[in-house]
């Protein structure tokens, strides 16, 4: 155990000396989250939008009203019926239209529950649901307002329907997505390139020659990033929850230990690639190309898995950031329990056992 | 012009980082033809005193020239007449030989006729004939030190600087290139060589010896064994940086 | 209690970088193995340190087979591989307490094993080991591999990058670790270090050119050797080469080791030669070989 608590403390002094480490560690993630962040939930302003008021009545003469004097949204158009409504989105004028069922006000107070359909132009979907999220923001307000003086809920639902994109992705989906890039990349490189940084400097012959096991030697480096990754795992979700207002509907508990569970999986990936490469170079090369690539083009965090050719879908079922993708993205948005995600936890579950009984093979107690 | 026939001339040459003097005031001449040795332990000056002398360091103060070329401002100058070869960075491992003959003699400015021309008069000096085609770093050491010696002087530069050139390189094979450097110095390139090697020290005209930054020892190695009646530089080196 | 070697061999692929090696290291010897780069000193080390495995032949260290008993000899030998390993972003003092608590141990349990060498560089016990001198971080890395106490010594080249002065206090230490009855297997580029160890093995291309003590080893030189010396060492160089009872000619130095056909030598004649050659100041005297002389007679 003095051995182990050597080797975690020498590890530790190893990543708090080298500025680039300790970059790629805490800079990165933050970094990353705020460039992600603030690209895609960019403020909108005077965003041109149209109305189709089947209704016209108080009701939504007054929710009209506060749209108008929103900052964010500037009425260039009243069409009259549903048919225009194509006609106007495909000459780009407005990139939304807010339509009123029939008898909305009547039905707000008769049946406690009226309809508005929120249209949006998802060509560019981030800019599609921003709007989107206004307009319901509106609408929220309003409702509060009336609750606030009558004692019966009333109740208006947003319908947002997506026209031309229909896979959009919600905005929180960069959170799940960086969380798991940044999660990867620290945990695999770092691990990578420090196993074979002893390597080059010819230490880890010296740690060969030593009474030191195979495991204590792979233990001593992974456990220090598995510390600093479930650090990195809580900022990102402390900086989404509190700078972009991501919910976290399921439960964190659960959140926590399916990130450990996915940081052992990238863990074990690192050792991997440590015992196929000689240089801390190669790690690198190897980890940017092998891992990041596909974490980020494959894994459903950019590009929608559905909308891919076949062969790219069955392969993005081999990338574990794929499957957390899908965990985190269930429990931070949806809000589901473990349940609902168990075949993914399992699938994760096998993939880490698998690296790690690889790499265990691999590893080398000798030089060749 | 050179005078005296000095290709290198220093006069009171410092070199400063903050308050410390790496070279501290040193002065000395090499003559054309020589091989002369620049000795001194890990840090006491040598490579940085080299550095301003092939022109990649400005002095902090002093003169010196380098093949009649000024050292502060007439670098380039000094470049295009000097050759340098040292033992941790001498080829490109994954050229072949031709095409590091080649590479090297293209830098320097020959033309391909001359690069042809040398090309082959160098691979049968050197009997490389069967491996003009290999990758350098299929060659025994030997083989490259010594073929790393021959391009330095492709562009026949009046100076060949040598950084510890034969370290770890077998006793046979070292002999050849003290040969090859016999040679060409026979033909009129001075040889400087730094070293901490004391057997490559022996081989040298007249050695210098750095201590903390100053020449403290300048002469042929016979006189500096007689003078400090010793019978091997090594014992000259260990008492003077002993104290 | 030493190192036994028998019929050794280990390649890379096509090249052979041990053949058939055997030799014996006895129980608190200090043996040297001298060669030059690529001779198969380093591979030699890794198969003893059980880093490598041969690809025949038999060794022991401490009594423990290389291959069966690897983590016994893991236990009892300090290893010190070439170009000092050591961590470059931790400090002296770092170092060697990781290598103490490595092998289960503290600085203070074996303190007075090191203490000669690390006394040395305890008054930059708090500087990283890159910053250290070539000197420093090889007295940094005999301490990190000594810190444990080992049976048996392993040196790869550390003297290699060093300068004089560090290295003669490098080998006054090996002396005195030797006294403490350490096996001590040391490799060298240099032939003048030869002469400090109690026996030597010359090593070349894999192969082992002689193992005897460094006096016998030059007295077996087969020769007279004598030193020339004269105006022009080029000259003198060209005009032996050219000569007809040159048996071997060698730069040394100043002079020229030269050894003739004949015996005995003709002295008169090859200075007349010499003078015909233009030559002046010719000097020849009888002189010592020396192990330089023997390894380069072996390997020719």
């Amino acid at each position: 155990m003095k051995r182990f608590v050597g080797f975690v403390r020498k590890e530790f002094y190893h990543i708090f000396r080298d500025k680039r480490s300790l970059f790629i560690l805490f800079g990165m993630p933050i970094a990353q989250i705020l460039l992600f962040g603030f690209a895609i939930t960019n403020e909108i302003n005077n965003v041109d939008i149209a109305i189709l008021d089947q209704a016209n009545d108080v009701a939504s003469k007054e929710i009209i009203n506060k749209i108008a004097a929103s900052k964010h949204f500037s009425i260039v158009d009243i069409i009259q019926q549903e048919s225009s409504i194509e006609s106007i989105f495909k000459k780009g004028k407005v990139k939304a239209v807010l339509q009123f069922e029939n008898n909305f006000g009547n039905n707000l107070i008769k049946e406690k529950q009226a309809n508005v359909q929120v249209l949006t132009d998802a060509t560019d979907p981030n800019m599609a649901s921003t709007i989107s999220n206004y307009i319901s923001s509106i609408l929220k307000k309003y409702q509060q307002e009336l609750n606030e003086n009558i004692s019966i809920d009333y109740q208006i639902i947003p319908q947002s329907r997506m026209v031309y994109n229909a896979e959009l992705k919600s905005v929180y989906m960069f959170v799940p997505g960086v969380m798991t890039v940044i999660l990867m990349l620290v945990s695999a490189m770092m691990t990578s390139i420090s196993i074979t940084r002893e390597k080059e400097q010819g230490t880890m012959e010296i740690l060969l020659v030593s009474p030191l096991k195979p495991f204590q030697v792979i233990i001593g480096k992974v456990f220090p990033y598995i510390f600093l990754s479930v650090i990195n795992a809580v900022v990102i979700v402390l900086l989404s929850i509190f700078v972009f207002n991501v919910p976290v509907n399921g439960s964190l508990f659960l959140l926590g230990i399916e990130s450990v569970l996915f940081i052992i999986t990238s863990l074990a990936l690192g050792i991997l690639i440590s015992t196929i490469s000689a240089t801390q170079q190669t790690a690198m090369m190897i980890s940017l190309m092998g891992l990041m690539l596909p974490t980020i083009l494959l894994s459903g965090f950019i590009f929608p898995i559905s909308s891919m050719p076949l062969p790219l879908q069955v392969i993005s079922n081999i990338i574990p950031a794929k499957w957390f993708i899908i965990i985190v993205k269930g429990i931070m948005l949806k809000g589901i329990g473990i349940g609902f995600v168990l075949k993914e936890t399992l699938i994760l579950l096998l993939m880490t056992l698998l690296f790690i009984g690889v790499s265990v093979k691999k590893y080398k107690i000798r030089l060749e | 012009m050179m005078k005296d026939n000095n290709v290198i001339q220093v006069e009171n040459l410092s070199k400063l980082f903050g308050d410390f003097a790496a070279v501290n005031q040193i002065s000395f001449q090499v003559k054309a033809g020589e091989i002369f040795g620049f000795l001194g332990a890990n840090g006491a000056g040598k490579t940085t005193a080299m550095k301003m002398l092939i022109g990649i360091s400005s002095p902090t103060s002093g003169k010196a020239t380098v093949a009649g070329f000024d050292v502060y401002k007439e670098t380039e100058s000094i470049k295009k007449n000097i050759g340098y070869m040292s033992q941790k960075f001498a080829l490109y491992d994954d050229l072949t030989v031709k095409e590091n003959i080649t590479f090297f003699g293209g830098i320097y400015g020959l033309s391909k006729k001359q690069i042809e021309h040398k090309r082959r008069e160098l691979v049968e000096e050197l009997g490389l004939q069967e491996v003009t085609n290999s990758l350098v770093a299929s060659l025994p050491l030997g083989w490259k030190q010594k073929l790393a010696f021959s391009v330095s002087l492709l562009h026949e530069p009046k100076i060949v600087f040598l950084d510890e050139p034969t370290g770890g390189v077998d006793p046979i094979t070292r002999r050849q290139f003290w040969e090859m450097i016999y040679k060409a110095a026979h033909n009129g390139t001075t040889i400087f060589v730094t070293t901490h090697y004391m057997d490559e020290a022996e081989y040298c005209d007249r050695v210098s010896i750095m201590v903390d930054g100053k020449i403290e020892a300048l002469d042929t190695p016979k006189k500096l064994k007689e003078h400090y009646k010793t019978d091997t530089m090594n014992d000259v080196f260990l008492k003077l940086a002993r104290g | 209690m030493g190192i036994t070697i028998s019929n050794i061999s280990k390649s890379y692929g096509e090249i052979t970088a041990l053949s058939d090696i055997s030799f014996d290291v006895k129980p608190g010897e200090l043996f040297g193995l001298i060669g030059p780069d690529g001779a198969g000193k380093t591979t030699l080390f890794r198969i003893l340190t059980t880093l490598l495995i041969a690809d025949n032949g038999q060794a022991t260290v401490a009594g423990y087979d290389v291959l069966n008993d690897y983590k016994s000899i893991r236990n009892s030998v300090g290893y010190m591989p070439g170009r000092f390993s050591l961590y470059q972003d931790l400090t002296v003092e770092e170092n060697l307490n990781f290598f103490a608590t490595i092998f289960g141990t503290s600085i203070e349990e074996n303190y007075d094993l090191v203490k000669d060498i690390y006394v040395q560089i305890e008054p930059f016990k708090n500087r990283r080991a890159g910053k250290l001198s070539g000197g420093m971080k090889q007295k940094l890395a005999l301490s990190c591999a000594l810190i444990h106490k080992p049976k048996v010594l392993f040196l790869d080249e550390p003297t290699t990058g060093v300068d004089p002065v560090s290295r003669k206090e490098f080998w006054e230490m090996l002396k005195r670790l030797q006294k403490k009855g350490i096996t001590i297997l040391v490799s060298t580029p240099y032939m003048d270090e030869a002469a400090l160890c109690d026996r030597i093995a010359l090593i070349q291309d894999g192969n082992i050119l002689e193992i005897d003590t460094p006096n016998a080893i030059v007295s077996h030189f087969p020769k007279p050797l004598y030193n020339i010396s004269t105006n022009n060492m080029y000259s003198l160089i060209e005009s032996l080469t050219n000569y007809e009872h040159t048996y071997s000619i060698f730069p040394f130095g100043e002079f020229v080791h030269y050894t003739d056909k004949r015996d005995p030598i003709d002295k008169a004649s090859l200075k007349t030669y010499l003078e015909s050659q233009g030559l002046t100041d010719i000097k020849i005297e009888k002189t010592q070989p020396t192990i330089e002389d023997t390894f380069m007679e072996l390997a020719k």
